[in-house]
């Protein structure tokens, strides 16, 4: 496995976050503006802890994906609302701008990309998986950068696609960037995108193929991820060159 | 830092107070048992499977998958806690401890003061080879009473349930002693050297 450096080898300590917007990305999934005191900056794909405090002073700590790439100042966490969960139905439905939280990061510095790993970049995410993947593809656009990547991107319905709009105007605006969506439960009516779980065929179509050697980062619920990375590896890409970020119920 | 803010709105799960003893802070408990590795699952060939400890280069003992399920087994039952946040009670592992892997060498301690677990498909992580004997680990073939699962380190997993359980490598192909500290794959990224859930360990500095 090759590993990339350290982002931030030192001390990562407890900050506090204020809430500056907060905006419905879909019926379920919430995406927080915040602004986040000498936010030492991050690579797209990291996460932070988010710890909460009751009145009693109990507290509870969770993970989120950084949405944003690291050339903007503020940072946006796209929060999905579990509704047995403790923490992301407050954060994706109680949180109001002016509210203040702890935080605490940049995380992870494995699944991570920036335009210097070059391509071609293969993005695979599942429900609110794309995140990390989204932050990675804000970056590129911003940076120019040409190498070909493409992103396949499985959700069950049409408006459960977390950033689509963005996604769909990113795509329009670079030859490089193609973006293939597969709906598993439900599709509109015309819809011209896949239709089932991504398989052995569609993978071999979507993918570019082993010998071209692309990047692939595959983020989502277990089951997409661990049935994605396994026959990615059957079909003949290198597994040392799939990173994966799973994303359990537990998430919560 | 100081004082944590209250987060206007939120109310905390009440924690049971005989929980309180049991989950470390910061983590909140699970009944479900999710999955975090950082690649494909490996596809294992357990004829082809080998279980090595090495003290540096030098090769102390070596199984077969049939000689490791003939060295004695233990069963413990134990509470784990992943780095991530979740806590998980009461979970039953069985297999051989890390004691009677170097008993079955002639050894009766390990060879060096820290250890380096290594991992089909490239994984490591590293420990002071205290932590890993006077039965606080096992290296586990079952959970449950039933074989481990595929995305859970089959066929065998180290499980050092006093720590994060990032220690406790999935898909373990030996332990190799080594005279100074290393860092293993997340401790190269920022983790934690050691890992004690219950001073909260989890990155580099806590």
């Amino acid at each position: 496995m090759s590993v990339i450096s350290p982002t931030n080898p030192a001390r990562t300590t407890w900050r506090v976050a204020e809430v500056v917007e907060v905006r419905d990305e879909t019926p379920r999934v919430r995406t927080l503006k915040l602004h986040v005191p000498d936010w030492p900056g991050h690579k797209p794909g990291q996460h932070v802890d988010v710890r909460l405090t009751d009145e009693e002073g109990l507290q509870a700590q969770r993970s989120y994906s950084i949405a944003t790439p690291p050339e903007e100042k503020m940072i946006s966490l796209a929060v999905e609302r579990l509704e047995d969960g403790e923490v992301s139905p407050y954060l994706a439905r109680e949180v109001r701008v002016g509210d203040r939280f702890e935080l605490r990061g940049p995380i992870g510095g494995y699944f991570v990309w920036t335009v210097e790993c070059g391509g071609p970049l293969v993005l695979i995410g599942g429900g609110s998986g794309v995140v990390p993947l989204v932050s990675m593809l804000r970056h590129r656009a911003i940076q120019k950068a040409t190498m070909p990547a493409k992103l396949i991107y499985s959700a069950r319905r049409y408006e459960e696609l977390i950033f689509r709009d963005e996604i769909d105007r990113l795509a329009a605006s670079d030859p490089n960037l193609e973006v293939a969506y597969t709906l598993t439960r439900e599709q509109p009516a015309g819809w011209q995108g896949g239709t089932k779980r991504l398989d052995k065929e569609s993978l071999k179509e979507l993918v570019p193929a082993p010998n071209v050697n692309p990047q692939i980062f595959v983020c989502g619920p277990t089951g997409l991820v661990e049935a994605t990375a396994r026959l990615l590896v059957e079909i003949g890409h290198d597994r040392g060159r799939i990173r994966t970020e799973r994303f359990g119920p537990t998430s919560a | 830092m100081a004082e944590s803010p209250i987060s206007r709105g939120f109310r905390a799960r009440p924690r049971l107070e005989a929980h309180r003893h049991r989950i470390p802070p910061g983590q909140h408990l699970v009944t479900d048992f999710p999955v975090l590795s950082a690649g494909p699952t490996p596809a294992v060939d357990l004829a082809r499977w080998r279980f090595s400890l090495r003290d540096g280069e030098q090769m102390l003992g070596e199984w077969s998958w049939d000689a490791f399920n003939a060295l004695p087994q233990t069963e413990i039952k134990t509470d784990i806690h992943c780095v991530t946040t979740w806590s998980k009670f009461d979970t039953v592992w069985r297999g051989v401890t890390v004691d009677d892997l170097l008993r079955a060498v002639g050894r009766d301690g390990p060879p060096a003061p820290y250890v380096m677990m290594h991992s089909i498909g490239g994984y490591t992580t590293n420990l002071p080879s205290a932590d890993i004997v006077d039965g606080k680990a096992m290296v586990a073939t079952q959970f449950d009473n039933k074989p481990l699962d595929p995305e859970h380190g089959w066929p065998a997993r180290l499980v050092v349930p006093h720590l994060y359980f990032w220690k406790s490598a999935k898909w373990i192909s030996g332990l190799r002693f080594m005279p100074t500290n290393e860092p293993g794959f997340w401790e190269e990224l920022g983790y934690h050297e050691y890992g004690d859930p219950w001073k909260e360990q989890r990155y580099v500095g806590d």
